[in-house]
């Protein structure tokens, strides 16, 4: 199947090719992606989708190279030390996951400076001459209300699962909910645990407020990675089961399915997906090209709905996150939806 | 010891710089690129705060002791460079947010807006330092310990100071840091300038000689009627200088501050004192190899990306390195033996 998806990106690489939309003067231009952490599931897929996607590209000669560097230990000033050797090694572009928002904009500047093309994404850096690939957290709380709009007309009692305590994007993803639970005051968020992500944690977080909420909780936001664990706490409980937002995490989305087929069970997931590293590509490839790209850019989610959960399911594989590889012709969407 | 051009004292001194320049033949040929004015300026410009804090192990390592917090107190120190001593009080996160909530007016008096909080803050730290050095010997306690406590101390205060990375760092420090000067890079200026600072200072002066001699024959200097508590403090207090200068140079290099920016620094430290000649007992110190060290383990680094070595290895690679320079030291230290 992954091989399938890959055939796929290839022969969308070739409509693209045939087209003539992005391809230009870059076969002889050199990417490098520079990042900061490689130890979890999540950063190891979005390393994998790097090779699926750029090694394709390097043999339709769309670009010279495109090789990923990893530091081995997660601190700013060895990945500020990469960026300058990568300048050095006459790298056209690097393609940033940073360690820090602010701490690498000496390097990125530097790097600025010597004519090289910096794309930051995920972890972004705030120094003005890079791109940004941001992630609009906040929309992505919000969106989870205004799933439940439509599906709970009538409104009632919500649950809602954090992450981890201090983190950026715990913050603005929860702000994201509160300000839609503002927006439809139907909805009365009830509680809030904090489930740092992870299942485990999660379940025990939901089974210990559990007892002092409400019997009539209609829905769970969550931030995502711990819809499995708030399902098994209110199966424990005995209570009925509302209608919880995952985050596509493959034990999510296949206790998700077990459940449609066997009541009909409806929901949505919603996450970055770890391919977003695939689309910096891309957009620093255009650049490269001389396009007009504006400096910030917004990942588009990737969201599972119940039409397409079977799918997703099934090229998600176990213990990982559902993912997707980005095409030149979705860099080019993004691109133009931000000069809007 | 006969003068013959390869005598083992020689060839011990020479070893560091030996390494360099091989370093530096095997970069090049890799990377011819790396061979101007721009590539010194990046291969090296981080090696400028790795050479200072090399210096400030380096003098408490003269004295027989270890400093496991240098890594935290240059994080600390880029924190309170990056807030502090860039907007004074009124620069901190926390200010900020109090200002944003309306609890201070937007308008801070001078007091809360002056750079000498910083200047204050950062004598404090070397006081600080002085003081380890004092409580060290007055209780004889193992300097291991008290470091790496210390090291969770500025690592606590760093988060206080700047909860999220951020901040500023002065433009003054930014415009030295990232200074042009015609023909030879800035970084090998710096790296001179330091060298040789740090040589005067400590291997000319007649009280660099006592301090020094405190490590090798402590009682040897009692003796003599020098006090070793003022050794001890002179030197930490010296470290604790050095150690500021390294966390002003690498925050005028990022630009802004984050606690977590230096935690290597305490073992690139060490390693860059002992590859630069300098040995754990004795007072046995070179300030101009411990600089050379430096420089050989950044641009260790930079030869390891060049040659493509996978980043998981590389930090095995970068150990190895400092295997064979410490192998090739030991076989000369034989060879010195057997005559």
């Amino acid at each position: 199947m992954t091989r399938f998806t890959g055939m796929l990106s290839l022969a969308a690489l070739a409509a693209t090719l045939l087209a003539g939309s992005a391809l230009a003067d870059t076969a002889d231009k050199k990417i490098a992606l520079s990042n900061n952490y490689a130890g979890n599931s999540w950063r190891q897929a979005m390393l994998r989708s790097w090779d699926k996607v750029t090694k394709p590209a390097v043999q339709a000669g769309i670009v010279a190279a495109a090789d990923p560097f990893t530091t081995a230990e997660n601190q700013v000033t060895e990945q500020a030390a990469q960026i300058q050797n990568l300048v050095l090694q006459g790298y056209n572009a690097i393609v940033l996951n940073a360690a820090s928002p602010d701490a690498l904009n000496g390097a990125v500047k530097e790097a600025c400076d010597a004519g090289v093309i910096v794309v930051s994404f995920d972890g972004i850096v705030t120094e003005p001459c890079a791109w940004r690939i941001a992630v609009d957290f906040k929309t992505m709380g919000k969106d989870e209300i205004t799933y439940l709009k439509d599906k709970l007309p009538n409104g009632g009692n919500v649950l809602e699962i954090r992450g981890l305590a201090g983190v950026f994007v715990d913050d603005e993803i929860s702000k994201g909910i509160h300000e839609g639970a503002t927006e439809n005051p139907q909805f009365k968020i009830v509680g809030s645990v904090h489930g740092d992500w992870d299942q485990a944690k999660a379940q025990a977080a939901v089974a210990g407020i559990l007892p002092s909420l409400p019997d009539d909780i209609v829905a769970v936001v969550t931030q995502g990675g711990d819809g499995y664990g708030a399902a098994q706490a209110f199966k424990a409980a005995g209570r009925k089961m509302p209608i919880i937002v995952m985050g596509n995490r493959q034990d999510e989305l296949a206790w998700w399915k077990e459940q449609k087929d066997a009541n009909g069970y409806e929901t949505y997931s919603a996450s970055i997906a770890p391919g977003v590293s695939t689309l910096a590509f891309w957009v620093a490839q255009q650049i490269l090209d001389g396009k007009e790209v504006p400096k910030d850019l917004v990942v588009p989610f990737l969201r599972i709905d119940q039409a397409g959960l079977e799918k997703a399911l099934e090229t998600t594989e176990k213990g990982g996150v559902a993912n997707v590889e980005y095409t030149a012709e979705d860099a080019q969407k993004v691109v133009d939806a931000a000069k809007k | 010891m006969t003068g013959s051009a390869l005598s083992p004292r020689l060839l011990r001194s020479l070893l560091p710089a030996l390494s360099l320049a091989a370093l530096l033949i095997a970069i090049f040929w890799l990377q011819p690129r790396a061979m101007s004015y721009v590539g010194f300026n990046l291969m090296l410009n981080l090696a400028i705060p790795i050479a200072l804090a090399t210096i400030a192990q380096m003098c408490v390592i003269t004295v027989n002791d270890l400093d496991l917090s240098i890594g935290t107190y240059v994080g600390f120190v880029a924190c309170v460079g990056a807030t502090l001593l860039s907007g004074g009080v009124g620069a901190l996160p926390l200010v900020k947010d109090l200002q944003a909530s309306g609890t201070l007016p937007t308008d801070l008096p001078w007091l809360l807006t002056t750079p000498l909080a910083g200047i204050l803050v950062l004598a404090l730290g070397i006081v600080v330092y002085a003081l380890l050095g004092a409580l060290i010997y007055w209780r004889d306690l193992p300097s291991i310990v008290v470091t790496l406590g210390m090291s969770f101390v500025w690592l606590g205060l760093s988060v206080v100071i700047l909860p999220v990375p951020g901040g500023a760092a002065p433009g003054w420090i930014r415009s030295l840091m990232t200074l042009k000067p015609p023909f030879i890079p800035f970084p090998i200026i710096a790296a001179a300038v330091i060298a040789i600072f740090a040589h005067i200072l400590i291997m000319r002066t007649s009280y660099g000689a006592v301090l020094r001699g405190a490590g090798g024959n402590p009682r040897a200097i009692e003796r003599a009627g020098w006090s070793l508590l003022k050794v001890k403090v002179a030197m930490f207090a010296l470290a604790g200088f050095f150690g500021m200068l390294a966390g002003l140079s690498l925050v005028g290099l990022t630009t802004s501050g984050d606690a977590n920016i230096a935690l290597r620094y305490t073992l690139l430290s060490i390693a860059g004192v002992i590859l630069g000649g300098g040995e754990f007992v004795g007072g046995r110190i070179s300030p101009v190899g411990a600089v050379i060290g430096a420089a050989t383990l950044t641009l260790a680094g930079s030869f390891l990306s060049f040659l493509r070595i996978p980043p998981d290895w590389q930090i095995g690679a970068q150990g190895a390195i400092l295997i064979i320079v410490l192998a090739l030291r030991a076989l000369i230290d034989h060879a010195e033996k057997r005559r």
